[in-house]
């Protein structure tokens, strides 16, 4: 049973108004305005948010003091721990501030109504995720020059000995940033509220931190634990970063005798290609039965 | 153009299941109306807004937006609209000037932040986080943010749950400004006292269903319903007559007894039409999913 309710006009004035064109949402500037829009909020919101910064961008660095403070050995003859443990925080790192921090942040801001919000506005979807990219690229960078800067002046830990490994650093770090970007963006529909977000996702981290390689020498692990940490991607971080770090001497003690930098690319960009994809078929704007 | 309606729906459905959240809902709101959606919690106001805001597909029936399908929503199509959710609690870190700057950002012909934020009457608050706002400034907040791309059509989904007496006023005369503007409202209330001074037109949905239509002064058929005449006889008793024709009785009260002590004409209020639609329905109303 319904009813129609036709009421006349009780408006003073009818607005002149020019709807904008389209086309105006398509267009590479407006997707540049709105995604700079995103970006610099990302970075206000991270700058006021003491614990994501913590956890997320300097824990490598607190985790590098503390290491490096404690063990002072060497792993092999003139190579010293901190040596090959910073190659490990530089990994964690990239696994942090790209995975953790958006698995977190993503689902924070689906269950407190963000992503909602936003779906109600014009702005392009892409622009919410170009300003992810754009924090885990301040972020990122920001973290990899004070962590190397830290293990450089304070354990006197060789910086990668010239452009080769230079080079290394830098594809490694963005394939792992990218691999971690998608698949951290895909993980946050996991928690089911945004509060039980961080408790679903850094023991996740944690567990592979300490399979990869991060914490111990990866060549000394277990031979299963290296096969289950050989599936994800922060044990190919840690080698790539090690491959940057440590003299040529030290790939013969890799269990493959070598760094396997062809593998390495390979196995990050598929978990790359494996992120979009479930980025684009499991993303949600909204909470779960919210339809 | 002016003639055709903001919004038009007609016979619309959204079934979740077995369970008929809206169960076949028509209305009209004209351009610069203010439409209110009333209803008890529950009726079906929200899960049909977020219809017609784009947000949920409908199971079946006709709607029309600002002239478009919001079952296919475009930007071009979002950018005439502004939406202001029933509770919202995300933005925390930010202050408000930043939040305003961040949503300007998103639409083509922005009103200036600085010049909402003064409008909404948060000018004090600007350098302000969210999260330190009380209920009802953080509600000036999302209407800010609502009607910084200047929009035609203005969804405000119970934009006053919680808000103390003062702060509803204050709010009611920001709603006012804005219909003033010649924008188009669609409001969703429980409140009686609200649609009575806002809204030009509403509707009462109840179980999913539109259960009357009318204007505040009209609903239900109050304007011409019996209504209740009571005076002080010269013995200083109460007297009191139910009547259809309450001038008449009052004028020939006058003709016999002069000026009368403690007169008062009672038609039904607002609410006595109101509650009678909702008992005469007699279904009692699902929670909603929201």
């Amino acid at each position: 049973m319904s009813t129609t309710a036709s009421t006349s006009a009780t408006t003073s004035g009818e607005r002149t108004r020019r709807p904008a064109e389209p086309s105006a949402f398509r267009s590479p500037a407006f997707l540049l305005r709105t995604s700079l829009a995103r970006t610099a909020v990302e970075l206000k919101e991270l700058s006021r948010s003491w614990d994501a910064l913590v956890f997320n961008v300097f824990f490598p660095i607190i985790f590098l003091f503390i290491f490096g403070s404690v063990f002072s050995g060497d792993v092999a003859p003139g190579v010293s721990f901190t040596q090959y443990f910073t190659a490990g925080m530089a990994a964690s790192g990239v696994l942090l501030v790209s995975f953790q921090s958006l698995a977190i942040s993503i689902a924070v801001e689906r269950d407190d109504g963000l992503l909602k919000r936003l779906e109600g506005t014009p702005m392009p979807p892409a622009a919410y995720f170009l300003g992810k990219v754009g924090l885990v690229v301040v972020t990122g960078v920001v973290q990899m020059a004070v962590l190397l800067a830290a293990a450089h002046l304070l354990f006197d830990v060789d910086l990668p000995a010239g452009p080769q490994q230079w080079l290394t650093l830098a594809w490694v770090t963005v394939l792992g940033a990218a691999a971690g970007t998608l698949l951290g963006i895909a993980y946050s529909s996991i928690p089911r509220t945004g509060r039980s977000a961080s408790a679903v996702t850094a023991p996740v981290v944690l567990v592979l931190q300490f399979v990869s390689g991060v914490f111990f020498v990866y060549s000394q692990l277990p031979g299963w634990m290296q096969d289950v940490a050989a599936v994800f991607p922060l044990k190919w971080m840690a080698e790539g970063f090690r491959a940057a770090l440590l003299p040529e001497s030290m790939a013969a003690a890799e269990p493959a005798g070598e760094w396997q930098l062809g593998l390495i690319a390979l196995v990050l960009a598929g978990w790359t290609v494996v992120g979009l994809v479930l980025c684009r078929t499991t993303f949600r704007w909204r909470r779960r039965g919210d339809r | 153009m002016s003639s055709e309606p903001a919004v038009r729906v007609t016979d619309l459905h959204k079934h979740y299941g077995a369970r008929r959240a809206v169960d076949g809902v028509s209305f009209d709101v004209a351009p610069g109306q203010v439409f209110a959606l009333l209803g008890p919690n529950g009726a079906g106001k929200s899960t049909t807004v977020e219809v017609l805001e784009g947000y949920r597909a409908r199971t079946s029936g006709e709607v029309s937006v600002l002239g478009s399908d919001p079952g296919r929503p475009t930007p071009a199509w979002r950018s005439r609209l502004g939406i202001v959710a029933q509770s919202t609690r995300d933005l925390s870190d930010l202050t408000v000037t930043e939040v305003v700057r961040q949503f300007a950002a998103f639409y083509p012909h922005p009103r200036r932040p600085e010049a909402v934020i003064e409008q909404v009457g948060l000018a004090d608050d600007a350098r302000t986080r969210a999260s330190a706002l009380s209920g009802g400034r953080r509600r000036r907040l999302d209407v800010a943010l609502g009607i910084v791309g200047d929009p035609e059509l203005l969804f405000l989904d119970e934009p006053t749950t919680g808000f103390d007496p003062e702060a509803r006023r204050e709010f009611w005369a920001l709603v006012q400004l804005l219909a003033a503007d010649g924008t188009t409202i669609l409001l969703t209330t429980h409140y009686l006292d609200e649609v009575e001074v806002l809204a030009d037109a509403l509707a009462v949905i109840d179980g999913g269903r539109i259960v009357a239509t009318g204007t505040p002064a009209d609903l239900g058929g109050r304007d011409t319903a019996p209504a209740t005449v009571r005076w002080r006889d010269a013995g200083g008793g109460w007297r009191t007559e139910r009547t259809g024709q309450p001038a008449a009785l009052v004028a020939r009260l006058h003709a016999q007894l002069g000026e009368l002590d403690g007169l008062s004409v009672h038609r039904p209020t607002l609410e006595d039409a109101y509650l009678s639609l909702l008992s005469s329905t007699g279904q009692p109303s699902e929670p909603e999913v929201s």
